[in-house]
């Protein structure tokens, strides 16, 4: 048992002193592709771990969660295109309305199981999908291009690129210790109860729905702020935030890092992002090796192999990195 | 008034598509107790095959023919393959590996077939409209859609309800212990009921092609409404899934016709246009909702279930 | 007497055309220990449902001390001091045996809108939970995951969970259910403690177990009661003997019940 948690620790330190110095090797070699990157890396960290909040503590199956990477997204897109770029404005906002369309969708969703529940929160999300492909004045179905990042009245600067990843960064260690508190708390005890056995719950006397939804709203709130940092990010906003397959992507980061513990979204946000960044890359390795020359046209289908992938993720690795590491060491 | 019944129409051609996706589906989930997000990739692989063989043999019937077939076979291999492990784990895991089948199966139709897209043309004897009613012309194609998905329905009834295998459909659906007690090749069930289900949705995909692209990906927003039917419908339950499609068809179709109107009557021509589309899309979401609120199991909720 | 913990007044249930409880009444006095017994498909599990408030009644009041509680949801009854264990070993079967106790504490210790403390390290509610464990015998299997305990600790461990909720009536749904002779005759044991302070109700197919424990029996058959009295007097009942009690078993609970006196 102490033996698991040691390499489980080891493994976070050394992620997250990874990622302490991806700024550090980016500026020595001048490699800012690898900031883009991990600064997208990170802030979709911050969206999986608050998804498995629900998923893996509670339960609760949600295959709509990149709505509110769109949601809190679209509040600084729209507010910025009408001229507001204060952040003082635009995040509380961006981050409330993302907590009030998961209060309603939780209060409808949270009364179906399984299934029904995966679908219908799939269905919201699709909602949302298509009115920001109706919003025409944002850009409808082709996006819109933010042309200020948002303004904390010249506090801080979120153009500075090495600012804006070490505030994502610290944003996601703060995400996942408010998460880790709060699984390990009353509250988090009441979720993972109602995961296990609902209705011996209810029969010990828990109110089960209220507690569901009061972290299926806490899951969006952190979310939307991870819209928030999404739209800094790329300065530009459109439907394709909260694609259906982008709900998907969140999925497989929680699953692939492990649901079991707070920390394995973030690995799975990794593992999953600069997988593909890389396998076209080894596709290429392989090809060389095998016929002695790059095949450019076999790295452009490296889906092929990460579906299979995904499937076989499923069937073998249940628990993800995470157990993977665990199981490791326990022999 | 004519642009009313041409709308209600071309409403319940859509039901009809979605029917055909959505039975296989219910069918699936309610025998196998298995999600399966792939689902359209079988209507996106139905209308490449459909597409490559018409182009074969030169000929609409025989290529669609041949298309079902081959959509069925693909889906047999499909199950046996990547789909059977799935049987008895949770549905996060359906979820998860069905994902990674579609992802497969989008780049395999790019690797094949390339990224640019495919038509299907219609027999020119098809592009005619033919009198529906006194004074009301219909094209002559969708007709022909209409009345093939509803004969297909009809023979899926039939099989469902008066045949051998499909007492053991039935069976499978709300007693799965029992069909295996009664000694049936249950692996073998599971193939063909996937195959069943793989070439309802292949033919779904080749019949609507000509009307519109043949492209990749282009079975998963259809995929997602037939989510929606079956939950509108009651999982497990065909005859829910054929009534929530056709209303499910109709409302979206009329919302599409009728709601950008509506709005510019209201406020502007702008406004119609771009929050139309949006406002119908929603409609169906609405529906959804409150048959959820007031039946959360579906308006036809499968026995025993 | 005074006004009864538990009164039943007309409780019906009908699930399609069976009628699975009947106009049943049935008074549950604080400090008694009361079974109900019944061959298979009597309607026991379907009667303890809707004490509980899993299942809603067709026709029918309960009342707990005194105040009617046919419509409220199981949760607010469980606040009150209704307790159930589950004939099917119904636990939290990821957590140890001490996280299962001590949330039945967290339960009854006011809302849990509380995110930032660890749990785990409340005394507030791991005290309790270890004093229940203790209770049923369980306290060197605190920290043991509920699926690695024998299926005897499973059980025990229901009734402590239960107990932890600091109950005022315990509704006990065969807690002998699939026990080896030992096991069952621990439970008959803890059992026999927690009646000194507890309203209990049970449901039990084991006679031997039923005629030593009860104070009261309430014999029910297809959904009716036929009867309700002391031990002996449901011993003594010729309806009993011809509509529920085999010849063989009738000997047993003779036997049992004389074994009782005796000890």
């Amino acid at each position: 048992m102490t033996t698991h948690l040691t390499a489980r620790n080891a493994v976070v330190v050394a992620m997250i002193a990874f990622l302490m110095l991806v700024p550090v090797y980016a500026a020595t070699t001048g490699n800012t592709f690898m900031m883009t990157l991990f600064t997208r890396i990170i802030i979709l960290a911050i969206a999986a771990v608050s998804l498995n909040l629900i998923m893996g503590f509670g339960g609760m199956v949600s295959f709509g969660h990149a709505a509110y990477l769109g949601i809190g997204g679209y509040v600084v897109g729209i507010l910025a295109k009408e001229g507001i770029d204060s952040g003082f404005v635009q995040w509380p906002l961006a981050i409330a309305l993302s907590g009030l369309f998961a209060l309603g969708v939780g209060a409808l969703s949270l009364r179906t199981r399984g299934v029904y529940f995966i679908m219908i929160t799939l269905a919201f999300a699709q909602v949302v999908y298509y009115v920001a492909n109706g919003l025409d004045r944002y850009g409808g179905d082709d996006g819109l291009t933010i042309q200020r990042r948002s303004e904390f009245g010249g506090l801080i600067n979120l153009s500075n690129r090495t600012f804006f990843y070490y505030l994502c960064l610290a944003l996601l260690l703060a995400t996942v210790y408010l998460v880790w508190r709060m699984v390990n708390s009353r509250f988090g005890m009441a979720i993972q109860g109602a995961r296990s056995n609902e209705r011996r719950m209810n029969a010990i006397g828990f109110p089960t729905f209220r507690y569901k939804l009061i972290c299926f709203v806490i899951a969006g709130l952190i979310c939307g702020l991870a819209g928030v940092l999404l739209a800094n990010h790329t300065n530009f906003i459109s439907p394709q935030l909260m694609h259906w397959t982008r709900s998907g992507d969140l999925i497989v980061m929680a699953v692939l890092g492990g649901m079991g513990s707070v920390f394995g979204p973030v690995i799975g946000a990794v593992a999953l992002l600069v997988l593909e960044e890389t396998l076209p890359h080894l596709i290429g390795l392989v090809t060389h090796v095998f016929t002695g020359k790059e095949i450019a046209a076999a790295k452009e289908y490296w889906q092929l192999i990460l579906g299979p992938m995904l499937l076989l993720i499923v069937l073998f690795a249940r628990g993800g990195i995470d157990g993977l590491i665990a199981r490791s060491r326990n022999g | 008034m004519l642009y009313l019944i041409e709308q209600s129409l071309n409403g319940i051609q859509l039901g009809m598509l979605l029917f055909l996706l959505a039975a296989g589906l219910t069918l699936i989930f309610g025998i196998m107790d298995l999600v399966n997000l792939a689902h359209g990739s079988l209507y996106m692989l139905g209308a490449y095959f459909a597409a490559t063989l018409i182009e074969v043999t030169d000929s609409f019937v025989l290529g669609i023919a041949l298309g079902i077939v081959a959509t069925l076979v693909a889906g047999m291999v499909m199950e046996m393959i990547a789909i059977r492990p799935l049987y008895g784990r949770d549905h996060l895991d359906h979820v998860l590996g069905t994902f990674g089948l579609l992802i497969f199966f989008n780049e395999l139709v790019r690797l094949i077939w390339g990224p640019a897209g495919l038509t299907i043309s219609l027999p020119p004897e098809m592009l005619t409209a033919v009198q529906v009613l006194p004074g009301v012309f219909y094209p002559l194609y969708r007709l022909v859609i209409i009345l093939s998905t509803l004969a297909v329905g009809l023979l899926l009834y039939v099989l469902v309800m008066r045949t051998r295998i499909g007492m053991l459909i039935r069976a499978g659906a709300s007693n799965r212990e029992m069909v295996g007690a009664l000694g049936v090749n249950i692996k073998l069930l599971y193939t063909l009921v996937f195959g069943l289900g793989a070439a309802l949705a292949g033919f779904a995909g080749m019949i609507q092609a000509p009307l519109a692209f043949v492209q990749i990906g282009m079975g998963e927003n259809i995929l997602i409404l037939a989510f929606v039917v079956i939950i509108i419908g009651g999982i497990g339950s065909i005859r829910g899934a054929f009534v929530a499609a056709v209303l499910v068809g109709l409302i979206d179709t009329m919302g599409r016709a009728f709601l950008p109107d509506l709005v510019r009557a209201f406020l502007s021509y702008s406004a119609g246009s771009s929050a139309g589309p949006a406002l119908s899309s929603m409609l169906i979401y609405a529906l959804m909702a409150a048959v959820l609120v007031f039946r959360p199991e579906g308006l036809f909720p499968a026995s025993n279930k | 007497m005074a006004e009864p913990l538990l009164r039943v007044d007309g409780l019906t249930k009908r699930f399609g055309g069976v009628v699975a409880s009947d106009d049943i009444m049935l008074d549950v006095s604080a400090g008694e220990l009361h079974a109900i017994i019944g061959p298979n498909g009597a309607g026991k599990t379907t009667l303890i449902g809707q004490l509980q408030g899993e299942i809603a009644p067709n026709s029918g009041r309960i009342a707990f001390d005194g105040r009617d509680i046919t419509a409220l949801p199981v949760y607010d009854r469980s606040m009150l001091g209704l307790a159930r264990s589950f004939q099917i070993t119904s636990l939290f079967r990821d957590f140890t045996a001490l996280d299962n106790v001590a949330l039945a504490v967290q339960a009854h210790a006011g809302h849990s809108f509380r995110f930032w403390r660890n749990a785990r390290a409340e005394s507030e509610l791991r005290d309790p939970a270890r004093a229940a464990l203790k209770r049923v015998g369980l306290e060197g299997r605190a920290d043991v995951i509920v699926s690695s305990l024998s299926h005897g600790e499973q059980r025990q461990l229901e009734i402590a969970m239960a107990l932890a909720s600091r109950p005022r009536l315990l509704l006990l749904d065969e807690p002998m259910a699939g026990l080896g002779a030992e096991e069952s005759a621990r439970m008959v044991q803890t059992l026999r403690e927690l009646k000194q302070e507890l309203t209990i109700l049970l449901i039990e197919h084991d006679m031997e177990a039923v005629f030593a424990l009860a104070d009261r029996i309430t014999v029910l058959v297809y959904g009716r009661v036929i009867a309700s009295g002391a031990p002996a007097d449901i011993r003594a009942n010729e309806e009993v003997r011809q509509a529920y009690l085999g010849e063989q078993e009738v000997v047993q609970a003779q036997g049992a019940g004389l074994g009782a006196t005796h000890g």
